[in-house]
């Protein structure tokens, strides 16, 4: 099947990107050298095409209460302009996917009742899926809400770095720095009506800005500072100990509950969903395996599906993320252990291509003050 | 454009080799351009035997594992261990600085067997 193309697809290939599939799409993993584009993110400033990510509005009277039975956070703490971060989970409490979830602010709120406008990112190539259930519960549950898969409407850049604000501000006005993280509001970025969010994927202090499909190149074009590709986004992320939907969970590849997953704050058990009596089980059952982060103490790289091992040579887990660290310059990974083996500083093996290499345990994010 | 030298040989997974007494083998401009920032090479020893086409070694950027395959059968009698801690060296200069191995070939004649520069050149067009 043809991917998805971003709206910027061609402008992305005149400036000499690479590009990779992702989630269904064709999106750009590099356009100058991963290593460039990291050190712009964590030294100055960089800006990611994620128009990949999908997008899915819902609005009506009952759209609280819809968002509230499919989200494991709770949407009642958002007041307009907030975002929260969330899963998704089903009856077992296995997350089907990681997301934010905003409360529009008034102004990008077009219905003419009180009630809150939500929308909600799910990864890339998630958005039909994430459709039909919303729309399957919502119907089931005899709920008054609609529910719009915007995907192709909103193109989604992510400006990131410690310059980013200052770009941002520049571009959108000074107001956009009233927001505090995870803080979202409307503003006018070349003539196009945006919702500019303190959000981001890197660690960094930046903006998440989403624009109308069609005024994709001229909000792009107003950032001046190192283009990124997918490939600087996840060694990023990985230095931030940041989960990767398909890669550090996937329902059926990897299927992990929030608990597992270090993600037990997106969970309020206190509401109503899809999936809480298992994870109030697992909660209070403990879990058998967790998520951590590992350095190498010897040469390799840890690569995704490689094998964990006690000092005794025993299986006791597997890496689901890895690359070389271009802050640091070591080797880095993420994976599932025993929980008996979870603790930081804990010897344990990476098998690399046959070879049992040394790692240890460490907590994340493997960048300090981040 | 990428370069490719006229005085090399190459395969079409992209190594190169030179056809001296002593050859010099690496991987090309085009192949270190598509893997991104080479970040880690495992070579054999001195002394290891080489079969022509089967796996020598690893190269991998921050993003990708790539295995290599050597271009000709023979007996590795030099390893550039500059690699070791200065991997990038195979994007700044694959052809020079970032060669990977030295090897006393067993038959001259599989140098034949090889892609000539024009030839690679087309492939990698």
């Amino acid at each position: 099947m043809a991917h998805r193309k971003p709206p910027l697809r061609e402008v992305h290939a005149d400036r000499g990107a690479k590009f990779t599939g992702f989630g269904g799409w064709e999106m750009p993993v590099e356009f100058d050298s991963i290593r460039t584009e990291h050190a712009a993110v964590r030294d100055s400033a960089g800006i990611f095409d994620v128009s990949h990510m999908s997008e899915i509005e819902v609005s009506g009277p009952d759209a609280t209460e819809l968002m509230q039975r499919l989200t494991t956070n709770d949407v009642t703490a958002l007041d307009p302009g907030d975002s929260q971060y969330s899963c998704i989970t089903d009856e077992s409490g296995v997350i089907l996917d990681d997301t934010v979830v905003y409360a529009l602010p008034d102004e990008l709120d077009n219905s003419d009742s009180a009630d809150p406008t939500y929308l909600f990112i799910p990864n890339a190539g998630h958005d039909e899926q994430m459709y039909e259930r919303w729309t399957s519960h919502r119907d089931e549950w005899g709920l008054d809400a609609a529910v719009d898969d915007q995907t192709e409407e909103w193109a989604m850049f992510a400006v990131q770095g410690p310059d980013a604000p200052g770009l941002v501000a520049d571009a959108a006005g000074s107001d956009v720095l009233d927001c505090s993280r995870f803080e979202a509001t409307y503003a006018e970025i070349a003539g196009a009506d945006c919702l500019v969010a303190r959000t981001g994927y890197t660690g960094e202090d930046g903006f998440e800005v989403l624009c109308p499909w069609d005024a994709a190149e001229s909000v792009w074009s107003e950032f001046d500072c190192q283009p990124c590709g997918l490939g600087a986004r996840d060694t990023l992320r990985i230095e931030m100990g940041f989960l990767l939907s398909g890669e550090d969970f996937d329902p059926e590849e990897e299927p992990r509950n929030p608990y597992e997953a270090g993600i037990a704050f997106t969970v309020d058990l206190d509401t109503e969903f899809v999936g809480r009596d298992a994870l109030e089980r697992a909660k209070e059952d403990g879990v058998d395996e967790r998520f951590v982060g590992l350095k190498l103490a010897e040469r390799g790289i840890a690569r995704h599906g490689y094998e964990l091992r006690d000092e005794s040579r025993e299986k006791i887990g597997h890496v689901t993320s890895g690359t070389m660290s271009p802050t640091l310059g070591e080797a880095i990974a993420l994976g599932y252990v025993r929980t008996d083996h979870a603790e930081p500083d804990t010897r344990v093996r990476v098998v690399v291509r046959g070879d049992e290499k040394r790692a240890q345990i460490v907590n994340t994010p493997f960048l300090e003050n981040k | 454009m990428f370069e490719v030298p006229d005085d090399l040989r190459y395969m079409e997974s992209h190594e190169w080799t030179s056809t001296d007494d002593v050859a010099r083998i690496g991987i090309t401009d085009f192949a270190q351009d598509e893997l991104g920032d080479v970040v880690f090479v495992e070579l054999p020893d001195e002394g290891s035997e080489l079969t022509k086409g089967d796996e020598f070694g690893v190269v991998e950027s921050i993003k990708a594992v790539s295995d290599l395959y050597a271009p000709i059968s023979g007996t590795v009698v030099g390893v550039n261990e500059a690699l070791f801690d200065q991997p990038e060296l195979v994007n700044d200069d694959p052809y020079a600085e970032g060669w990977m191995l030295e090897v006393e070939p067993a038959d001259d004649g599989e140098f034949d067997e090889l892609l000539t520069a024009e030839e690679y050149r087309e492939q990698t067009e």
